[in-house]
């Protein structure tokens, strides 16, 4: 009867996804009907034509470098454990967590820290764990098409190495990454809010 | 086997009797009033009381979820995501002063954190776009005792999943070869009646005869799916020469339309059942059908739509620039073609209720036999039209403009979301320009800025 169910059951390791992620029930349902929608002919998997199938995602930008997220390390198929793990990233921090958490248990995909490491691999392509000047340019050229010269956009790129650069090694490390945005409230701008 | 004898003539005459006076029923209650136009209001009273045992099952399956303390799933056709509908601008300079503790007015020209705005963009699409849940069935908020259309079926006590049954049996044992009979009765009429029609010498009789033919056999069909129909506004209804235009949602919209109206109707040239009755009916009416091959030639179709209009005494055409069945949740992209023509357009609102049965058809999913079954055993299909004022192409606006100008009037009056995607994006990439404009925007703001720097 039916071809959904309401039932968070249905979803495969509900559980250690919920605590894997932080994701409640009830979003997990939704975020599962959403995977099943995606799915087009009903491999039971994500590929990256599926993605690029979103019309408002193809127009993006950095349309393809999330969907490049959702596949790492060359991987073609993306499973709902998988998606989710990367849509946890984008969950709004819950702020009971900060006093009760166990300091064994590694740090839930959300917080502050991770959504800055996810920001910091959309620019650093080759995950050496910095952003050279190449990879500045690299990213701002996607963001501006062909609407700006290539020497306009090197200065700005220069110049904003040059800031947040402080070992003067030419390039934006993690630290330093995360410095220049310490006053942001990345909290707020990297999170979605998900209706119950 | 002797033994069955006696009983055998039995049988058939009780099979012969009941289905004279089935028949009879038929003729009287559904057919005559179909060629007259004039209605007993049974369907409404059938409405009506759908609706009581309806919120009936709904309040049953909420008791049952609140005994198990589950919650029940609860569908969102506006989206699962909270959403700020804020500009590119004015996002990305929030964010930049959330960071920076300079003074507003020094605007630098990029900052590491304008990629969190395009970042949160691209999820939130991931999460819930617009276009792709325009392409599945509406959910409902309240079970209507289809299976099709339950989600939370664990909660179903024993006394619904009687009610179930029973609905079950009412909808494929009476409803479904009751209007099976009265289709076909429909079709048939109209092949014989036009065709007939057709060796009449044209003039003014063959046109009224037409006329009505065509109208009686749309009833027909009408009651053959039960369709509850509520005109409004029938005084701006399409007049001859000009272009009615509504939003698609399945193959019945035609009929709905055309059982209240007589339209020359554009398409392409089927083969089986399809091609006869078209066949047939142009040789009553002049409807405009395309071979296959035709229709890729945009040319040569506006040009035989131009020629129909001009002729101010020829029947309104009936289009729908959609192009493609989309759920009836929103109108999406108009195809400019119909709106190049020059003629006066009447736009045509409709919009279906999904309580009783759900209209849309998803082409990918059934196929036309199937979907038409599935129409067949529903409840019924009710819907409202709307017919709107006629509106002309002003001097400075352009096809396109003209195009999303009838579109936002349709959808303002159905009730529906207005959306500038191409339906056929669910078959093709979306195009690039779209992705110029918003790197223009954000150009603009990192490069707008170093310019008047270097002024200063």
């Amino acid at each position: 009867m039916g071809s959904r169910s309401s039932h968070a059951a249905r979803i495969p390791d509900v559980d250690s996804i919920q605590r894997e992620t932080g994701f409640s029930q009830a979003s997990l349902l939704r975020l599962y009907h959403r995977f099943r929608a995606l799915d087009r002919n009903k491999k039971g998997y994500l590929s990256r034509v599926d993605l690029q199938e979103i019309g408002a995602l193809a127009v993006n930008p950095l349309g393809d470098r999330i969907i490049d997220s959702f596949f790492p390390d060359g991987s073609l198929q993306l499973d709902f454990p998988g998606f989710v793990r990367v849509l946890a990233h984008f969950r709004p921090v819950d702020v009971e967590d900060h006093g009760n958490r166990d300091p064994q248990e590694p740090e839930p995909l959300n917080s502050r820290m991770n959504k800055l490491r996810f920001a910091f691999q959309l620019y650093d392509l080759d995950r050496d764990g910095k952003i050279s000047r190449h990879e500045m340019l690299q990213v701002l050229r996607l963001m501006v098409g062909v609407q700006v010269t290539e020497e306009q956009l090197e200065s700005i790129a220069d110049r904003t190495v040059q800031e947040a650069d402080e070992d003067g090694d030419g390039a934006v490390s993690f630290l330093e990454f995360t410095k220049s945005l310490e006053k942001m409230n990345i909290e707020q701008k990297m999170s979605i809010r998900i209706l119950k | 086997m002797f033994l069955l004898l006696p009983f055998d003539s039995l049988i058939v005459s009780l099979l012969g009797i009941s289905l004279t006076v089935l028949f009879t029923l038929l003729l009287v209650f559904i057919i005559a009033p179909a060629i007259f136009g004039v209605s007993f209001g049974i369907r409404k009273l059938y409405m009506k009381t759908l609706l009581k045992i309806f919120a009936w099952a709904t309040l049953r399956m909420e008791r049952g979820a609140k005994e198990k303390n589950h919650q029940l799933y609860k569908p969102y056709t506006n989206g699962i995501i909270a959403k700020d509908p804020t500009s590119l601008e004015e996002e990305i300079k929030e964010i930049r002063r959330s960071g920076s503790s300079k003074a507003l007015d020094d605007t630098r020209e990029f900052e590491l954190s304008d990629i969190f705005y395009f970042c949160r963009k691209g999820m939130e699409t991931i999460m819930d776009d617009e276009v792709t849940k325009r392409f599945s069935a509406e959910e409902l908020e309240s079970w209507n005792l289809l299976s099709r259309t339950n989600y939370n079926f664990q909660y179903i006590s024993l006394r619904l999943t009687v009610l179930w049954g029973l609905g079950v049996l009412i909808r494929y044992c009476f409803l479904l070869p009751l209007r099976i009979a009265l289709a076909f009765t429909g079709i048939s009429l109209l092949v014989v009646g036009t065709t007939v029609v057709g060796y009449l010498p044209n003039g003014r009789f063959k046109e009224f005869l037409s006329k009505h033919v065509h109208l009686m056999c749309y009833r027909i069909c009408v009651r053959a799916l039960t369709a509850i129909i509520t005109y409004h506004d029938r005084k701006n209804r399409p007049r001859n020469g000009g272009i009615c235009v509504a939003n698609h949602t399945s193959p019945i919209d035609v009929i709905i339309l055309a059982s209240d109206g007589y339209y020359a109707m554009v398409g392409q040239v089927h083969g089986g059942l399809m091609g006869v009755i078209q066949r047939a009916m142009v040789k009553a009416c002049p409807h405009v059908w395309f071979e296959r091959s035709e229709v890729k030639d945009r040319h040569l179709v506006a040009k035989r739509l131009t020629e129909h209009v001009q002729d101010k005494s020829k029947l309104p055409i009936l289009i729908f620039p959609e192009g493609t069945c989309i759920n009836n949740t929103s109108v999406m992209m108009f195809k400019k073609g119909s709106f190049e023509i020059g003629a006066t357009v009447y736009p045509v609102a409709i919009k279906y209720d999904p309580q009783f049965g759900d209209a849309f058809w998803n082409s990918s999913k059934y196929g036309m036999v199937t979907y038409l079954l599935r129409m067949m055993t529903s409840w019924a299909i009710v819907c409202s039209v709307w017919y709107l004022p006629p509106m002309t192409r002003e001097a400075e606006e352009d096809a396109v403009q003209f195009a999303n100008r009838v579109k936002s009037a349709i959808a303002r009056q159905g009730g529906l979301v207005d959306l500038l995607w191409d339906g056929g994006l669910k078959r093709e990439k979306v195009k690039d320009t779209f992705k110029e404009e918003q790197q223009k925007l954000y150009s603009k703001m990192i490069v707008g800025n170093h310019e008047d720097r270097s002024r200063s």
